[in-house]
């Protein structure tokens, strides 16, 4: 046997603190620049942060800064997605991610409510119309009647 | 076959909600390069889009193109084929096979005539060469090229070699491969380079002409400038130090290790157009740069005679390529001078070498406590 085999095998450790590429601090003013918009004039601003050209750890690092918020909300549609308040308020992350729970996206969206949290107007109609179904003669529930009230 | 729902109809039939249609719009957005804020334009636009019939067609390539399509992940490949796109002939992705392909195919061009979209994949041998270096069905691969563009509304050569030749076409080229450029001239031509192509580049090219119905805006190469209007070296995460003046010299040194720029090593990200910095490749996880290994600028022209991949932009070409491969006195005398220079460097590398003996790597381990 050679000695060499008693030389042990060491996996080295993930960095708990990513190294700074310096790409977070300038995705952090543009935040502060939506943040303003939408104070003052209630425009709402989208940061595709897949377009960033991030180093390793600098998506994490930005995150990081960002932290967590009060709200924390999952959807099911075409897969799940999180939208969570970042402790700015105003400040949104949404990760939308596939059936395969592969990330589609990242966006920072500063904005009072995420336009993918609000019901759309178009299934909004649609949900009176099955509602209606549901209430008619033919599905089994009778509405209450004045007479027979 | 294209159908005559619009794409809207059949995502509702499917039970697709608006917040899902939402949520499918950002990610195209994202794919095709364009702002989020795009994203309610595109829900309009792909409301009333139908799908188109894409047919398919792979020359001298090797399937790397395909496998980067089946890898796309945004919209996942099978919302790509069958909701968005109807794939009526793809050699390695459809059912049929022999006759009933051929069939598929001829029919798909028959009932499409003119509005079709043509993807080609892999370079062809060029009409004045023997047509037997690549053929399918007994068909040689310019003949059956010319009869699918005659009805085609647009042709997509995905991929460096049908963009540009690939490695076929690389010295010393021996089935006189050409790309679909050098022989489609009537009618539109978009370069997607790659070797392979960024999956999120192939479906992003596709949805971006079913969005807009027309064709991107392309550059000098036919390339969309979405996808091919920024080189790596200028959206690389390295480039700070670049303009510091740190480089990696080797690929263990200190630079290596901190993550310095590559350019030394032979990167050659200043002169090629690609989205691999910001798109990355494995469902974003990574690009080559940052697993350490320079950009080989493998979608622009000739990247596979361009010489060494190693050695940095500035190194002037050898420029001996074509003559050592030409038969003749000249070819012999330029072959030995590059051996005598491989040789030297070969001697230069022994006399730079450090052996270590196993007998010292084992008083080391002994030494230690």
């Amino acid at each position: 046997m050679s000695g060499l085999n008693a030389i042990p095998v060491v996996v080295a450790e993930r960095d708990p603190d990513p190294a700074d590429w310096g790409n977070a601090l300038p995705v952090l003013h543009e935040v502060r620049h939506g943040l303003r918009r939408l104070a003052e004039a209630g425009e709402t601003t989208v940061i595709d942060l897949h377009a960033m050209p991030f180093g390793p750890g600098d998506e994490a690092r930005l995150l990081a800064i960002l932290g967590q918020g009060e709200v924390d909300a999952h959807i099911k549609a075409l897969g799940p997605s999180h939208v969570w308040e970042t402790a700015f308020p105003g400040v949104w992350l949404v990760e939308h991610r596939n059936t395969e729970d592969e990330r589609l996206t990242l966006h920072i969206e500063i904005s009072s409510v995420p336009e993918i949290l609000r019901s759309q107007r178009e299934d909004i109609v649609d949900a009176i119309a099955r509602l209606d179904a549901r209430l008619g003669p033919d599905a089994g529930i009778t509405r209450p009647s004045p007479t027979t009230a | 076959m294209a159908s005559s729902k619009t794409l809207g109809e059949s995502l509702r039939e499917q039970g697709v909600s608006r917040r899902g249609f939402l949520k499918f719009c950002a990610a195209t957005a994202s794919m095709m390069a364009l702002p989020p804020s795009m994203a309610p334009a595109i829900a309009a636009a792909l409301e009333k889009a139908r799908r188109p019939s894409v047919i398919w067609l792979s020359f001298q390539e090797c399937t790397g193109c395909t496998e980067s399509l089946t890898r796309s992940f945004a919209p996942t490949v099978e919302d790509l084929i069958l909701d968005v796109i109807s794939l009526d002939y793809h050699h390695t992705l459809q059912a049929a096979a022999g006759h009933q392909a051929e069939a598929a195919r001829e029919q798909a061009m028959k009932e499409n005539h003119g509005e079709y979209l043509l993807v080609v994949d892999g370079s062809l041998p060029g009409p004045d060469m023997n047509p037997g270096y690549s053929t399918i069905a007994g068909i040689s691969n310019y003949q059956m090229l010319m009869e699918a563009v005659a009805g085609a509304k647009a042709v997509v050569a995905m991929g460096t070699c049908a963009a540009f030749g690939g490695l076929p076409m690389a010295n010393p080229n021996p089935t006189g491969a050409v790309s679909v450029m050098d022989v489609v001239k009537d009618k539109p031509v978009i370069n997607v380079p790659g070797c392979p192509p960024l999956p999120m580049v192939i479906s992003g090219v596709l949805a971006q002409y079913l969005v807009f119905g027309k064709l991107p805006e392309l550059d000098e190469y036919h390339r969309p400038m979405a996808f091919f209007g920024q080189s790596i070296h200028d959206r690389c995460y390295r480039r700070p130090f670049y303009d510091k003046g740190l480089f990696a010299e080797t690929f263990d040194d200190e630079g290596a290790q901190k993550g310095w720029c590559l350019y030394r090593l032979g990167c050659k990200g200043p002169s090629t157009y690609n989205a691999c910095a910001t798109m990355r490749w494995n469902s974003g996880t990574s690009w080559p740069v940052e697993s350490g290994h320079p950009c080989l600028g493998c979608s622009e022209p000739k990247f596979w005679d361009a010489g060494s991949f190693y050695s940095p932009l500035s190194t002037p070409l050898p420029g001996a390529g074509p003559v050592v491969v030409a038969a003749g006195a000249a070819g012999v005398v330029a072959g030995g001078a590059l051996a005598a220079m491989a040789n030297k460097a070969k001697a230069a590398g022994v006399a730079q070498r450090q052996p270590v003996k196993i007998e010292e790597l084992e008083a080391k381990l002994e030494e230690t406590p």
